[in-house]
Formats: structure tokens, C-alpha cells, sequence
């Protein structure tokens, strides 16, 4: 896949050339592109006089960041205690189940990626599925049929 | 504009609370992420564009105020009115219109929108005479839910940055540290540990810089206390850092919080950038020749990182892996220099601690947990949602008298706290006090807040499984014992719920979990094996029945369980069979349903959809 890699010096103007500035610049990055391409890992390390090896190891550290491409619609599930108590498992099933894919993964057609993720601090709302930055609370696994319609037909 | 002295501060704030007086009637509306989540966004553009379009007199949009959570997110959407607290729940877009002719036009109420509690259904117009609130006492969350959201304006106009002016104007540090120990105040991110002696230790260290970081990172699934305040109120929280950076001498502070509060980073950046502008932050504040400025960093979402050690790292960009604590981290922390770390909630209380004094403060709770504490009440309870209550309130009062009991009325079984590193406590043990000592005593532990209720359709086993599942993600594999060591009480938690352990299982699970807490390097792995030893000390019976009698009484664990319909009950809705994703359920329309049981992995879609109660677990 073909990246447009224009927009990484604006990323790396917005902090300091250094060290201390790695975690953010690769969330830049990833909200971007939506995951951290090789290529802008390597440019990363070059900018920030960082090792590749850190910058790997700090790619792969934390949970924000994706070394594979992510759907234009990521479904992230909550499965914090509260919407694991009320049901979150369920609600993973019937979306791995209607998506035909497991959590972590891309559909085919890289609409949508299933992630799951401990706790979005909705617990008041548990069960909770966010579309992008778009949140659903009180989720059934009857009503994970519709939010899946609605969000393939736009 | 710059406010250069503290006369001019007292100016803006009385320029700023005439401007907030010119519309004595306000309508709030709680953007909290409960309410979010439930479409508040929609009612508050909904608002915004009616009141536009009707000019009514006396009344326009600047009138309107998004808020941060007003703490009863189970009756979301909430809509107050001001000045008399009228209290509208579950409000829908198309509720707006009648709210505005009603309540705005005619000051009079919709019925139909108050709240009724289900306990005693009384109906209740002012939200302040509501047992929810009425029983609650608001220190660290005192603006939330009341002023904009992220406004210095009206921040200052209740007296926000007056505690500041008066630390950084009238105190010397080690004044305002004596202050902050006379409190008693200690960290609300669960740990405990005395503020005010934290500051004293940092303060005393001959080194330069010193770092101020407020962990922002609310790691524990089920709490969302922190988010509320960072959101909601980020002003208290920068103003709390600034006291404290002024007490032990620090001029640059940072905020670490969490990737997944996408809301919080914004509101946060713009309230530092706010506080710049009038010169709040940055060089000589408010002409006193004091420097302190915040930065935020962004977390990566990794639940370690609450540690401080790892926490520090983080915000240098490093990899967060905690290191052994020989050398504590306000001796050498951020950048090996000495570094205060305190919770967004202790901040939160700092600005009123100086404001009104230690003593006032240590007056509310208990002698050796004094003020109150932020908790997110969630789970199977009734009123779940955003509180703060006396330290030494009981588990009872909060879970039966705020939450309003557990819902559908069935049988409690237990509460969790403090997260993952926490524990259960059973019904017997509700009449504890609810503070740092005596929580700890029982086996749990306060942590940062979240109380997650449990009926007896929680299976503890389960419980247990999922907490070690997540630390086992979450844990960094530095160490042996915590990284291999709750991998193996994981794996023997599952051999329970799937009937396969023995009774000496139990055995070896309780001996290692005992090494995992002696040999873990950080309080991940030190506290870790509690949700299995919490579970195992109150509940040895549902362990004993998974593997005795090879049940689950909650009817949760898959391998124990069998879901069946009831042929007398099922009237042949067929909601169950489109549910069912493995197209194991057969049967016609208005004819009892069948489940082959060949097919069916028992995901429970069935049984969560089907209306009649026709399903059961055995």
C-alpha cells in the first residue's frame, strides 16, 4: 500500500527534536495513518536521533499503536470490569461473529477493525462499544446487528 | 489579557461573576461521557438552535452551559435548570422544544421528565433533595456539573486561582506544605500515601530541577472519577499543581493522561493554554516572580504506567517498565531529578485544603482518612454514576442508599474495589467504613475509586479470570514472578471454571500467589494475585462447586452451563434465533424454540434478547 508521506515533517515540527518526544510523535503518526507505516518509523528514528530498535520497542510497548493498517471504522469494544460484568463478551461475539473477523483484526475490505480495549471510563453506561470516537452505551447483543448496518451503510 | 497582580485577579473574578449573574436562569447540560454516550451532544445543539431561533426575552444561548458529568449518568441525558435545580432526566432531542416552553418561557416544570426513585417512588423536582445527591458531599468534584466545562471565566468567577493567589502571595512553601499535612490528605490514586509528606521529602532534596506530575493515567477498568475531573473541571486541577509546584519549588509540571479520554487531553490543553493567556501559567505569576508551567503528555495505553516509576518513563518516552525502588521517585524521578507524582483527584483538593484550611479539611472522615472520596459507582446496582461521600461512609450507605440498591432487586453478592490490584468484599462485610486502613484490612483495597457492584449473576471465578487476564496483558515482563507467575494462577483459574481443577489446585493457586506477592518488582505484580486471593477468602464455596460439583451458580462459565428453553414459557417470537449467530436455535413462528445444543457455544445472545424469561441456565 501506497502512503502519502508529506504530512510526517508537519507531525515532527509540532515537538521538540529529541528523545523525550518519541511517544507523542508516533501517536501523531498513528492517528494519521491510522497505524505506524515502517517508513515513517525509520524517518522517526532519523528526526528524533533515536535508535530503530527503540522506536520498535516503544511501537510495540503500548497498546495506542498498531504496526498493521486499521479499518476506516474501528469498533472498539470496552471490556473493562463493569461492561465485562454486563455482558462485553457477548457483545465481541456477535461482532466477530457479524464482521467475520476477531478482535485485532481488518475486514477484507478495510472497512472495519475490531479492537478491544480495557476501559473507556463510561462504566456508567457499561456495556460500551465506540465507533471511531463516536460511543454507544447500554449495547445489546440484539442492537450490535443495527450499529453494524448503520455503519456499513455510511 | 494578562493578569499581572493578585488586585487584578480580584477584579476579573468580580467582572466575570457580574457577567455570570446577568442570567440568573441557566440551563445545564451534563456532557459528562455518560450522558455523551446517550446523545447530550444532540440535545445541546438541539438547545442551542431553538433558543436561537424563538429570542426569548431575557434568556439566549450564552445562558446554556455544557457541563462536565454531573455524577447520575444512569438518568442520562440530564438537562438542570438553574437557579432551582429542576432535574430532568433521560431528556431526548425531541424533549427540547416542551423544556424551553415549559421551564424557560413559563418557569414552570415537565412533569413527565422528573425523577422518581424506584425505592420509594417519590417524584422529586430539585435534584440537590434527591437521595443520589443529598447524601453525597462534593469536595474534589465541587464545580463539576455546575460551571462550563473547561471555562476559566467562570472558573475564576466562583473563586477559582484564589487559593493559588493566596499560597503563592501570603505562604511560604513550607507553610502551605504544613497546611497540606494538617489536612491529612493522602493520594487518591489508591495508594494512600500522605501528600503533604510527599511534598515535605521532594522539597528537602538538594537538587534542581524539580518535576510536579499529576497521573492522569486512570488505568483501572471501572473508574472513571479522574476522566470526570480532567474533563470537567481541569482549572482545580492545574491550580492544585500549581500550589503544589510552589511548595516544593518546581517550575515545570506535567499531566500524563490516558490515549483512550480522547476529551480530557483537549480540555486539558486548552485550560493550560487558557491559564497562559491571563498568565496564570508560565513566568512570574501573577507578579509574585514565581515560574511554573504544565505540559501534557500523552499515555499509550498501558496500564503500567499508572506506576510512577514506569509513568516517569513514559513521559520521558521511554518504554514504561517500573524500576526497583531502592532510590524512590521524589529522589530521583522524572529525568532522575526529584519528582512530586500525585492523582488528578488529590490536586482537585488541594486549591480548597489551602483555601479553607488543613483543618477544616481533616474535620470531614475519619481521624486517619480525612475529607472524602471520588468513586464510580457501577456495575449491577441501580443509580450507577459519579459520586463523592465522607471518607467512612459505609459500603451500605453507598451501594443501598445513593446506589439505590442492586437492579432488578436480585441478591448481592459483591463489591469490587480498587481495580485490578483490589479485591471482592461479600455481603457481611458491608457495614465496613469505606476508607484507606479498613478496606485494606478486609482484603481489598480503596484504589482510585471504581466500585463495581455484583449480583449472583456474577460468577467470582470469572471475576478472577478476567482481572488476571488483564494483567497478564498488562503486565510489562520485566520480572519473572509476575510475568510467568500470574500467566500460571490464569491458567489454573480457567481449570476451575471449566471444571478441570482439583481441590489441591486451590492449594498451589494460594502458595503462588503468596511468591508473586513477595517477588514482583511493582505494585502490578505485588497486588496482582488479590482479585484470585480476595475471591478464594469469601467465596471458597462457588470455587469448591465449579470443582466439586462441576456448576457454575451464576450460570457463566461455558464449560459448566447449558442454556435451554422452556417449551411452556417460549411463545415462538423468534427473537432469539435471529440473535443466535451459530444458527443454532430452530423452530417456527408462534411454536416453542429448540437449541441444538451441538451447535450452541453458549454465548448467552439468546438469553440476553429473549423477553419472556423462556430461557434458562442449568
Amino acid at each position: 500500500m501506497k502512503h502519502d508521506f508529506s504530512k510526517l515533517p508537519e507531525i515532527f515540527d509540532r515537538y521538540p527534536s529529541a528523545p523525550e518526544s518519541l511517544i507523542a510523535v508516533l501517536q501523531d503518526i498513528q492517528k494519521e495513518y491510522n497505524f505506524l507505516p515502517c517508513h515513517a518509523l525509520e524517518e522517526t528514528a532519523k528526526r528524533l536521533g533515536v535508535p530503530l530498535s527503540k522506536v520498535f520497542s516503544v511501537s510495540t510497548f503500548y497498546n495506542a499503536f498498531s504496526l498493521n493498517p486499521k479499518g476506516e471504522k474501528v469498533i472498539r469494544i470496552c471490556v473493562g470490569t463493569t461492561c465485562h460484568i454486563r455482558g462485553s463478551k457477548q457483545i465481541q461475539q456477535q461482532l466477530e461473529n457479524l464482521l467475520k473477523i476477531k478482535a485485532g483484526e481488518t475486514t477484507e475490505d478495510g472497512k472495519f477493525s475490531i479492537e478491544v480495549v480495557a476501559c473507556v471510563g463510561a462504566c456508567a453506561m457499561a456495556p460500551v462499544v465506540a465507533v471511531n470516537d463516536e460511543f454507544h452505551g447500554g449495547v445489546t447483543v440484539a442492537n450490535v446487528k443495527r450499529l453494524v448496518k448503520t455503519n456499513k451503510k455510511d | 489579557m494578562r493578569i499581572e497582580t493578585i488586585s487584578q485577579l480580584k477584579d476579573l473574578r468580580k467582572t466575570n461573576l457580574e457577567r455570570m449573574n446577568k442570567h440568573p436562569r441557566t440551563v445545564l447540560i451534563c456532557c459528562g461521557p455518560g450522558c455523551l454516550a446517550n446523545g447530550a451532544k444532540k440535545i445541546s445543539d438541539e438547545f442551542h438552535k431553538v433558543i436561537k431561533d424563538k429570542k426569548i426575552k431575557g434568556f439566549s444561548v450564552e445562558a446554556l452551559k455544557e457541563t462536565g458529568c454531573h455524577g447520575f449518568c444512569e438518568q442520562g441525558p440530564l438537562v438542570i435548570i438553574e437557579p432551582d435545580g429542576v432535574f430532568y432526566t433521560k431528556v431526548k432531542v425531541r424533549d427540547v422544544e416542551e423544556i424551553i416552553e415549559t421551564s424557560i418561557k413559563k418557569k414552570e416544570i415537565v412533569e413527565r421528565l422528573l425523577y422518581t426513585n424506584a425505592a420509594d417512588g417519590k417524584t422529586y423536582t430539585d435534584y440537590k433533595e434527591i437521595p443520589f445527591y443529598k447524601l453525597q458531599n462534593r469536595i474534589a468534584l465541587r464545580n463539576i456539573g455546575k460551571i462550563r466545562q473547561c471555562d476559566i471565566d467562570e472558573y475564576i468567577a466562583i473563586g477559582g486561582y484564589e487559593a493559588m493567589a493566596k499560597a503563592l502571595s501570603k505562604m511560604k512553601p513550607q507553610e502551605v506544605i504544613d497546611e497540606v499535612i494538617a489536612s491529612g490528605l493522602r493520594g487518591r490514586g489508591g495508594g494512600g500515601f500522605p501528600t503533604g509528606r510527599k511534598w515535605a521529602t521532594c522539597a528537602k532534596i538538594d537538587d534542581e530541577p524539580r518535576y510536579v506530575i499529576c497521573n492522569g493515567d486512570e488505568g483501572d477498568p471501572g473508574a472513571f472519577m479522574d476522566r470526570a475531573i480532567m474533563e470537567g473541571d481541569p482549572h482545580s486541577v492545574i491550580e492544585g499543581m500549581i500550589i503544589a509546584a510552589w511548595a516544593v519549588g518546581s517550575h515545570n509540571g506535567y499531566i500524563y493522561v490516558r490515549e483512550e479520554y480522547p476529551l480530557a487531553v483537549v480540555n486539558l490543553q486548552k485550560a493550560i493554554e487558557q491559564a497562559q493567556a491571563l498568565g496564570l501559567l508560565g513566568e512570574n505569576i501573577l507578579g509574585t516572580g514565581f515560574d511554573f508551567d504544565i505540559h501534557v503528555s500523552r499515555g499509550g495505553g498501558a496500564f503500567v504506567c499508572g506506576e510512577s516509576s514506569a509513568l516517569m518513563l513514559s513521559v520521558a518516552g521511554e518504554v514504561g517498565e517500573p524500576r526497583a525502588k531502592y532510590i524512590r521517585s521524589v529522589q530521583k524521578g522524572l529525568f532522575d531529578k526529584p519528582t512530586v507524582l500525585n492523582n488528578v483527584e488529590s490536586y482537585a483538593n488541594v486549591p480548597v485544603i489551602i483555601a479553607k484550611g488543613g483543618k477544616w479539611f481533616s474535620s470531614i472522615g475519619t481521624a486517619k482518612s480525612t475529607g472524602t472520596k471520588a468513586f464510580s459507582l457501577v456495575g449491577k446496582v441501580r443509580n450507577t454514576g459519579l459520586i463523592e461521600v465522607p471518607m467512612g461512609t459505609t459500603l451500605k450507605q453507598i451501594i443501598y442508599d445513593i446506589g439505590g440498591g442492586v437492579i432488578k432487586d436480585r441478591p448481592f453478592k459483591a463489591v469490587q474495589t480498587g481495580g485490578p490490584s483490589g479485591g471482592c468484599l461479600p455481603e457481611e462485610k458491608l457495614d465496613l467504613s469505606v476508607d484507606f486502613d479498613t478496606l485494606t484490612q478486609a482484603g481489598s483495597m480503596m484504589g482510585s475509586g471504581g466500585m463495581i457492584v455484583m449480583d449472583d449473576r456474577t460468577c467470582v471465578v470469572d471475576v478472577a479470570k478476567y482481572f488476571l487476564q488483564f494483567l497478564i496483558d498488562e503486565s510489562c515482563g520485566k520480572c519473572v514472578p509476575c510475568r510467568e507467575g500470574l500467566y500460571q494462577l490464569h491458567a489454573l483459574a480457567v481449570a476451575v471454571s471449566e471444571g478441570r481443577a482439583t481441590e489441591e489446585d486451590l492449594d498451589k493457586m494460594e502458595k503462588l500467589s503468596e511468591n508473586i506477592v513477595i517477588g514482583s518488582l511493582c505494585g502490578l505484580g505485588k497486588s496482582g494475585p488479590n482479585p484470585f486471593l480476595s475471591t478464594i477468602r469469601y467465596f471458597r464455596d462457588e470455587y469448591l462447586a465449579h470443582i466439586r460439583d462441576k456448576r457454575c451458580p451464576a450460570g457463566v462459565c461455558r464449560a459448566l452451563i447449558t442454556y435451554k428453553i422452556d417449551p411452556e414459557i417460549c411463545n415462538g417470537c423468534m427473537a432469539c434465533i435471529s440473535a443466535c449467530a451459530h444458527e443454532a436455535i430452530t423452530g417456527k413462528k408462534k411454536e416453542p424454540h429448540f437449541i441444538n445444543q451441538d451447535k450452541c457455544d453458549k454465548c448467552g445472545a439468546c438469553y440476553a434478547v429473549c423477553q419472556h424469561n423462556a430461557i434458562e441456565v442449568v
